[in-house]
């Protein structure tokens, strides 16, 4: 019984594992002790939970006759494969049906669209990789959704918040009286200190707006809606890799300089340090891509672990240490929604900082 | 890395990206910019206001100070004049006195000096009247000793015994 929250957190995104049907089914059957169905379902949630998904499932349970019953809505599909096409999800019936549009056939596997003949056939290489061809796939998942809800809420917030200032005479009013300090923090704590007095103000927007967004979207991830944005590799790595082209383009003499002919070392070294540098550059927004992902992730798992456990122990005992446990980590993961967030600005910053900072080299090296 | 790699949805790196550097673009222009412009001007005008009560407070100071000044300069020069007062008062006193006592002594001297004046014409007076009685006296009694020859006689010898012995 305490053994399986382990072997929940061990392999808890393995989801072609888990959901492998005809392949796996009788080996994890045969290990499957009679509450095995029970840690199974609840393996089977969280690999679910963690992935983006075509449609707004609020939640979904099994009727007597084992049908599934789905609560939530669909959401539009829009696919580039010979011409642009766009259907509502519904068509998917989660995964169990084929989709018919315009003459193609799609079917979802794993979370994915993949193109099918009329039958729905998907064809697996040995790692249970379906070999189907996917098309182009723009679809207004349930990830975008609240990457729109977002945008939204935050334009309206602090569009609100600006206008406020522009009324009276310079005094935030409403929210703006909880958002300025934190706007005021990240300038006077993280930009300035970073970046320096003089460049500071053309990466503000960028930071103020990476850490809202970061922050809004985790808070949104606590949420009982199921979503769960920044753990998706994807938007991490947009959001990396926008620090990385803006680290690159607004780098000045002295930051290239560095890379590539670093100065005050003598010339082997020079040789041997450039591709270092040069790989560094690129390391730096990958941690910025991979530590966000793993630690809303990481966190992700541990709570959805712990909620599970509360069905696994099924006792008043178990099931409320374990409420109690997955309390005190849900308010962990408020902090750590911001700590993300906080740390992702903080380290953009630095990495701005570094491309623009003046050298004084006769002092330095 | 691989199952990250399989993770990974090219729309919804689109989307993301997409709405992101739109969301960026639009609160610069919407919301950060008025904001930072707002808070930046009010943090320069707290600024100037408490410069501008620094100067108010060194001005004050110094006032106060230009006060004191005048307060004790103004208590001095009454000092001063309080000063010269009672000097002229003690030298008008003092000069008063001088020439009181200096008068007096003149109209003393004078009284002394008229009443020596009337001494001397009482003396003189009294001189020529006791002349004038000790003639009469002198005429009487010649008249009276010299009535007789002896008497003469007597008078006679007695002068000459007085040149001899001289």
């Amino acid at each position: 019984m305490m053994i399986s929250p382990v072997v929940l957190l061990a392999n808890p995104t393995d989801e072609h594992d888990t959901h492998q049907e005809d392949a796996h089914h009788e080996e994890v059957a045969v290990e499957e002790s009679e509450d095995g169905g029970i840690k199974k379902e609840i393996k089977e949630y969280i690999a679910h939970h963690l992935m983006d998904s075509y449609d707004f499932g609020l939640y979904s349970y099994t009727n007597e006759d084992s049908t599934k019953t789905y609560v939530g809505f669909p959401l539009p599909v829009i696919l580039i494969d010979g011409g642009l096409k766009v259907f509502s999800s519904s068509k998917f019936h989660h995964g169990e049906a084929v989709a018919e549009v315009g003459g193609s056939y799609y079917k979802l596997d794993h979370g994915k669209i993949y193109k099918t003949d009329a039958a729905g056939t998907i064809t697996y290489d040995e790692h249970h990789h379906a070999t189907n061809e996917m098309p182009l796939d723009f679809s207004i998942t349930k990830n975008v959704v609240f990457i729109l809800l977002v945008f939204l809420i935050m334009f309206f917030m602090f569009r609100g918040m600006a206008k406020s200032y522009a009324k009276g005479n310079a005094l935030p009013k409403g929210i703006g009286r909880f958002l300025e300090p934190i706007i005021l923090y990240i300038r006077n704590d993280i930009a300035i200190p970073n970046i320096g007095k003089k460049k500071y103000k053309k990466y503000m927007s960028y930071l103020l707006t990476v850490f809202f967004f970061v922050w809004i979207i985790n808070l949104f991830g606590l949420t009982p809606l199921g979503v769960n944005v920044t753990n998706n590799i994807a938007v991490t790595f947009s959001l990396a890799i926008l620090t990385y082209l803006i680290t690159t383009f607004t780098a000045n003499k002295d930051y290239w300089k560095h890379i590539f002919w670093m100065p005050g070392v003598p010339v082997p070294m020079k040789i041997v340090l450039a591709p270092i540098e040069l790989l560094g550059t690129f390391i730096k927004p990958f941690s910025l891509m991979i530590r966000l992902y793993a630690n809303i992730t990481a966190g992700h798992v541990v709570l959805m672990s712990i909620i599970g456990m509360i069905f696994i122990f099924a006792n008043w005992l178990g099931g409320s240490l374990s409420f109690l446990l997955a309390f005190v980590l849900g308010i962990l993961e408020l902090l750590v929604a911001a700590l993300q967030a906080y740390i992702f600005t903080m380290l953009s910053a630095l990495y701005f900082g570094m491309a623009v900072e003046e050298h004084h080299h006769d002092e330095e090296h | 890395m691989e199952k990250l790699i399989g993770e990974f949805s090219f729309g919804l790196f689109f989307w993301q990206l997409f709405l992101f550097v739109g969301l960026i673009l639009l609160l610069r222009k919407f919301a950060w910019k008025p904001i930072l412009k707002a808070v930046e001007e009010r943090e320069s005008s707290i600024e100037d206001a408490l410069e501008a009560a620094e100067a108010a407070k060194r001005q004050m100071a110094e006032l106060k100070s230009n006060n004191e000044d005048l307060m004790n300069k103004a208590r001095d020069e009454r000092d001063a004049m309080l000063k010269e007062a009672r000097e002229m008062k003690d030298k008008i006193v003092a000069e008063a006195k001088t020439t009181a006592s200096a008068q007096a002594e003149k109209i003393i001297a004078e009284a002394r000096e008229s009443i020596q004046h009337e001494k001397m014409a009482a003396i003189t007076e009294l001189k020529n009247q006791v002349a004038v009685l000790s003639i009469e006296i002198a005429e009487k009694i010649l008249k009276e000793e010299l009535s007789s020859a002896d008497k003469q006689k007597t008078l006679i010898d007695n002068v000459v015994k007085e040149i001899n012995l001289n």
